[in-house]
């Protein structure tokens, strides 16, 4: 993490575009389109003004952290916009509940609209924004979160949906999370904002991937005006360059909710002759070479373009893109055990051991 | 009224653009019998009538002239130059939803400043199962559009969901013409757009605020013509590459405001009588690349800005490179553009005597034409034929892209650069450069046929079938109304999306029907 002085301290209207690219290269081919979320963040930047960036270091160890976030489908997503009433019905729902004070909101999910949408809402309600998220990333459902590995109980759920209905969940456990949250959000029209458990900073400390947010502005600026921007990206992120060429496959087919599907990239210039294929569900989750991996999920898997370096969402690729695959090293905490367990190739059907992108794509690096 | 006979077997393309207003004349074999290229005017009823004094020259009896086409930039200059716009009255419907970005966020402030009269975002709309957000707040409507009555030349109307349920635009509708009268213009968005909200309210207000450009379109060919006391069936090229008549025009105007690409795209291919091909058109500074499916212009699934606000027009799928007859070869042949030395290609050029080495030197050089002023020096042969060699390379690129990896399609190439383009390109079948490029937009608005679209989410599992039949019937009623002919109206594409993440599955149905025009 960069040392506090040096430390990005406020987003301003003018950091938006970097940090809506930067999220859409975290999100890894998913987590939702990042451009109605810019425009919320614009309208209320705007209305506002600009939002403090704190660590959780700074905040008061019994104030409450709102991780916030969309839980919904992509496709309603292009016609649904939240209204500006469901953060404050929010946050009033959870102090009342919680009998404490929100003192900060926090992005639970950097990786594509999520994790700009936070900073309208950390504006509208005059709060800072919490430099960091719970996934580093994008990731499908409620419990693959840091906060579950980190080993914290689910304890309070809250979802609003856009016609001001508040739902309070007090699950079980956090598949039980995912499953009535899902519905609920189902039932107010499969678009609603949600806080997954809401706790006490101190709790939170720890439980957390820091700087992510300013991250997501430091990737998003390093390919402005770059000479070569698909260098400068790959500088910052530290990523193998897994191939660079051509799309010449692109399939897709739904179940079990997922948008599934592989793309295959035939290689040019330095990689002719190689064919590298990504395996998707929603986000790119396992890129083969010859039948061995290169890189797996929870290690991040970006689809690029090879001239501009924009991220390309998995329902974007299409057959004839110039593009580079990048992948490199998630958080520790995915790797551990527990992580695996929860975001590992298996938790997602594939019946491989995760090897790091390190190792599994070391001549690439 | 025309009638039938054998004798309405001539048509007239014309084509209205920002510098030069072009028409032709072609026979039912589509062979061009006679062309011209006027000077547009700014009253653009000068050009039109000189072009149409023009082309009737070369023909013996105009009522012969059955039909009479026009493709215009008419609308997209209204934009971009931001003149000739209506001032509209901007309702959405949605609330308490959609309220964190409010109507017209991010629209460049002087065209926001050219076209609101006032923006309305009310109680209302419906969830993506057709259940209501909140009832319609019809108080609240009623009172806003007295407030822009003497101020409004058109009021825009978009509901959330309103393509899955249309009743409550519809209503507003009804409302707006009880308080405001039938002076005004009005646009409903689900006649203009498809699902995405802010797209589909974006070009539903642009739509609305063009009302009058088209209005002083469609009179001034109804005055040229009727100056000749000609009474031809009237069409407007749209976006997608077909027509649109007179009167569905002048209330959907913003779908002509791709029509140009579309048209030049059809036009090579009528020039070339090819059906399925990728387009060229080589100018000074770029090619634009397209591509023609079954006759139409393949649709792009990109969103397009114009006039710098996001819309969702339904645009040919178009790419362009920085290649053209005047781009610049680098030093050591090993790139070459984007520079270019544009219109000044008669001065700069080596071939022109001047000292700046260009493709168009390049090609001359190599043989693939023979023209200019000046003979090449000889220490420049290496250097020209490396930087074809790129050039050539970048051609075949694009035409890979453009073809989605089917190799069997031909292309087609137009434009003065065209001889450029190498007479064979990996990834097309062949090359084949059409007599009359030069006037290729003309000739593809004075085309045949008419379409229609719909877009629906429809149920998966019981009641897709007759969800997607309901789906094509209103497509092919939309062609029919854009002036098909209904019994030969036919669905020309159907895609199926299914959508993630809902509580019964879902597909998403696009559909668009194509016929010849029916005979009046």
């Amino acid at each position: 993490m960069p040392d506090s002085s040096t430390r990005l301290r406020e987003i301003t209207i003018a950091d938006l575009p970097a940090l809506a690219r930067g999220c859409a290269v975290l999100g890894t081919g998913g987590g939702g389109e990042v451009e109605s979320g810019t425009l919320i963040a614009l309208s209320a930047l705007a209305q506002h003004g600009p939002v403090r960036l704190v660590t959780l270091d700074e905040l008061p160890d019994d104030g409450l952290v709102l991780p916030l976030g969309g839980i919904g489908a992509p496709t309603v997503g292009h016609e649904m916009i939240h209204g500006i009433h469901e953060v404050y019905l929010m946050r009033e729902a959870m102090e009342e509940a919680l009998g404490a004070t929100a003192v900060a909101v926090m992005s639970s999910e950097i990786g594509g609209g999520n994790g700009v949408v936070p900073v309208a809402l950390a504006a509208q309600l005059g709060l800072p924004l919490v430099d960091g998220d719970e996934m580093g990333r994008a990731f499908p459902e409620v419990q693959m979160v840091s906060t579950n590995i980190a080993g914290l109980p689910i304890e309070i759920i809250g979802l609003v949906d856009v016609i001001g209905n508040v739902t309070i969940l007090r699950p079980t456990d956090w598949e039980w999370a995912e499953t009535i949250s899902r519905m609920v959000s189902v039932a107010g029209g499969s678009y609603a904002l949600m806080a997954d458990n809401v706790i006490s900073a101190k709790r939170m400390r720890g439980a957390i991937i820091e700087g992510t947010v300013s991250q997501a502005i430091r990737i998003g600026r390093v390919t402005e005006g770059a000479a070569d921007p698909l260098a400068a990206l790959v500088g910052e992120l530290g990523a193998a360059k897994l191939i660079t060429g051509k799309v010449v496959e692109v399939e897709r087919r739904t179940g079990g909710g997922f948008v599934r599907g592989s793309v295959v990239i035939d290689g040019l210039g330095e990689d002719a002759n190689r064919i590298v294929r990504l395996e998707i569900q929603n986000e790119n989750l396992v890129a083969f070479e010859d039948g061995v991996v290169l890189a797996s999920v929870p290690d991040l898997i970006t689809v690029v373009d090879m001239h501009t370096a924009g991220a390309i969402a998995t329902e974007l690729v299409r057959y004839g893109q110039r593009v580079s695959v990048l992948a490199w090293a998630c958080d520790p905490l995915w790797r551990t055990p527990k992580g695996l367990e929860v975001v590992g190739p298996r938790a997602f059907g594939y019946d491989l051991d995760f090897v790091p992108v390190e190792e599994a794509a070391r001549a690439f690096i | 009224m025309p009638s039938s006979n054998q004798s309405n077997d001539l048509r007239i393309g014309i084509d209205v653009g920002g510098t030069n207003t072009d028409a032709v004349v072609l026979n039912a074999q589509d062979h061009v019998v006679a062309w011209t290229k006027q000077p547009t005017t700014d009253d653009v009823t000068g050009g039109m009538r000189a072009a149409l004094a023009a082309v009737l020259e070369g023909i013996d009896d105009p009522s012969r002239v059955g039909r009479v086409m026009l493709g215009t930039t008419a609308a997209t200059n209204a934009i971009v130059e931001r003149r000739r716009l209506g001032k509209v009255a901007v309702i959405r419907i949605g609330a308490p939803a959609t309220t964190a970005v409010p109507p017209l966020t991010a629209w460049p402030d002087d065209l926001r400043e050219a076209i609101s009269a006032g923006e309305l975002l009310a109680r209302g709309g419906y969830l993506i199962d057709g259940r209501r957000i909140a009832p319609t707040d019809i108080d609240e409507i009623r009172r806003f559009l007295e407030s822009v009555a003497g101020k409004a030349d058109a009021v825009a109307v978009t509901g959330v969901f309103s393509p899955v349920v249309h009743d409550e635009e519809r209503k507003v509708g009804e409302l707006v013409r009880e308080v405001l009268g039938d002076s005004v213009a009005l646009s409903l968005s689900h006649e203009i757009g498809q699902i995405g909200l802010l797209e589909r309210e974006n070009s539903t207000v642009l739509n609305a605020a063009l009302h009058g450009v088209a209005r002083d379109v469609t009179g001034a060919l109804s005055q040229v013509l009727s100056e000749r006391g000609m009474q031809p069936a009237t069409f407007f090229a749209q976006n997608d590459g077909t027509l649109m008549a007179m009167e569905y025009a002048s209330r959907y105007p913003v779908l002509t405001i791709g029509s140009g690409p579309a048209n030049s795209i059809r036009g090579a291919a009528v020039l070339s009588g090819v059906e399925d091909a990728i387009v060229a058109d080589v100018g000074g500074t770029t090619t634009d690349f397209g591509v023609l499916i079954k006759g139409l212009p393949r649709e792009s699934t990109a969103p397009v800005r114009i006039g710098g606000v996001a819309t969702n027009f339904r645009m040919p799928d178009v790419i362009s490179i920085g290649l053209g007859g005047g781009t610049l070869v680098s030093e050591d042949g090993e790139r070459v553009g984007p520079q270019s030395v544009g219109h000044r290609l008669g001065a700069s050029a080596l071939i022109f005597g001047g000292s700046v080495p260009t493709l168009s030197d390049a090609g001359v050089h190599a043989g693939r034409a023979s023209f200019g002023s000046s003979p090449i020096g000889v220490d420049y042969a290496e250097r020209l034929a490396r930087g074809l060699a790129v050039a050539d390379a970048m051609f075949g690129d694009a035409v890979d892209v453009m073809s989605l990896g089917k190799a069997e399609r031909p292309l087609v190439v137009v434009g003065g650069g065209a001889f450029l383009v190498p007479d064979s390109v990996p990834g097309a079948s062949a090359v084949i450069r059409p007599d009359h490029a030069d006037v290729a937009n003309a000739v593809g608005a004075a085309i045949a046929l008419a379409s229609g679209r719909w877009d629906a989410i429809v149920p998966d599992g019981l009641g897709r079938r007759d969800a997607i039949e309901r789906a094509c019937d209103m497509a092919k009623q939309r062609a029919v109304q854009a002036g098909a002919d209904p019994n030969a109206v036919e669905i020309v594409e159907l895609v199926e999306i299914p959508l993630s993440y809902l509580s019964e599955p879902a597909i998403r149905v696009n559909v668009k029907a194509a016929g010849p025009l029916s005979w009046i």
